[in-house]
């Protein structure tokens, strides 16, 4: 029980972090015109943020965009399979099986970096623990953002609409500050996001399309020119 | 968007993301030693986060001025390594200043 209470403790403050970011997702996903239980239900079973927020913009556009819809969240989440995979050579004897499918589910950014950096043997009990408070966090954000923009007056509405790109923004700029390599794959991506944004003809590629292109080309000339040391992971 | 239409992509969402992280955490038992997929797989979270924000950070608040006021205050926070929440609470204000100003002359 101890590993279940450790968990939980190493949960507070990723959950506190959640509960602003999915609060922004509650209110664009509403101000998109979702309910405010179907936000709530896309936080609760993705439990990812730039998965449900270009998944956002696909909804927006209506039905019919399923290729789409699976190929940006293949690429954007993409990641994870790293992390669980580091994490899969870190789990004890008892995290395997059924506790493997179950506690899978959790693997956050966030959540990877903690329970890798705090425990030396990861076990189940510890997983379930500092997953449960995140995907509270992580939900109840979003129905507070939800409730938030159906009776926030427009102009502080669209306002709040830049909260969620100035968090992205605060996630790139410390990493870039310190790897160079980091910035020049950003400027690369930000780049071509804008050169697909602004050129006529290729402006007629979707968003979620446009993510996928500029991520692939610009990770891959950053592991073609600056491979990175064994140490970083 | 019709209720069919969200369950079916939720469907999707979910199912794909789940698949991505349970799977290799079922299967693979050893690590993976290319460093060209590390590398790739390393950068690959900058390199979403930069194609969202820009330039769609500049239609985010309505307001091209807005927008920037906002994106030069985020910059300025991130880069002095600023919490997220507070660097998205001061970005928020600094759009909120600048649209209230606009509605206040128009």
């Amino acid at each position: 029980m101890t590993n279940f209470i450790k968990g939980l403790k190493d949960g507070i403050p990723i959950a506190l972090g959640y509960v602003s970011v999915s609060f922004t997702f509650g209110l664009q996903a509403v101000s998109l015109g979702l309910s405010w239980w179907e936000a709530a239900l896309i936080s609760l079973t993705n439990l990812t943020s730039a998965g449900q927020f270009a998944g956002l913009d696909i909804m927006a556009r209506g039905g019919g965009f399923w290729i789409e819809m699976l190929c940006t969240q293949f690429i954007i989440n993409l990641r994870y399979s790293l992390m669980s995979l580091s994490l899969s050579q870190k789990a004890d004897q008892n995290l395997k099986g059924i506790h493997r499918w179950l506690t899978g589910f959790g693997i956050t950014d966030e959540i990877f970096a903690v329970s890798m950096k705090n425990t030396d043997d990861i076990s189940s009990k510890y997983m379930y623990g500092i997953i449960l408070l995140p995907v509270l966090g992580w939900t109840g954000g979003t129905l507070m953002g939800a409730i938030a923009g159906s009776i926030l007056p427009s102009v502080v509405i669209s306002s709040l609409g830049i909260a969620i790109y100035s968090m992205f923004i605060a996630i790139i700029i410390p990493p870039a500050k310190k790897d160079s390599a980091v910035f020049k794959v950003v400027l690369i991506s930000v780049a071509l996001s804008c050169i697909l944004k602004f050129t006529p003809l290729l402006n007629n590629i979707s968003s979620g399309f446009s993510i996928i292109i500029c991520t692939i080309i610009a990770a891959v000339i950053g592991a073609i020119f600056f491979p990175i040391k064994e140490e970083k992971e | 968007m019709i209720a069919k239409d969200f369950f079916i992509y939720l469907f999707i969402m979910a199912g794909i993301t789940y698949l991505i992280r349970v799977l290799p955490f079922v299967t693979f038992k050893k690590k993976i030693t290319s460093r060209f997929v590390r590398s790739f797989l390393y950068y690959v979270p900058y390199a979403v986060l930069g194609a969202m924000t820009f330039p769609e950070i500049l239609y985010s608040t309505g307001n091209y001025v807005s927008a920037v006021a906002g994106l030069i205050v985020a910059c300025i926070l991130a880069f002095r390594e600023k919490s997220l929440l507070t660097v998205a609470i001061f970005a928020c204000v600094a759009a909120l200043v600048i649209n209230l100003i606009y509605i206040a002359i128009s």
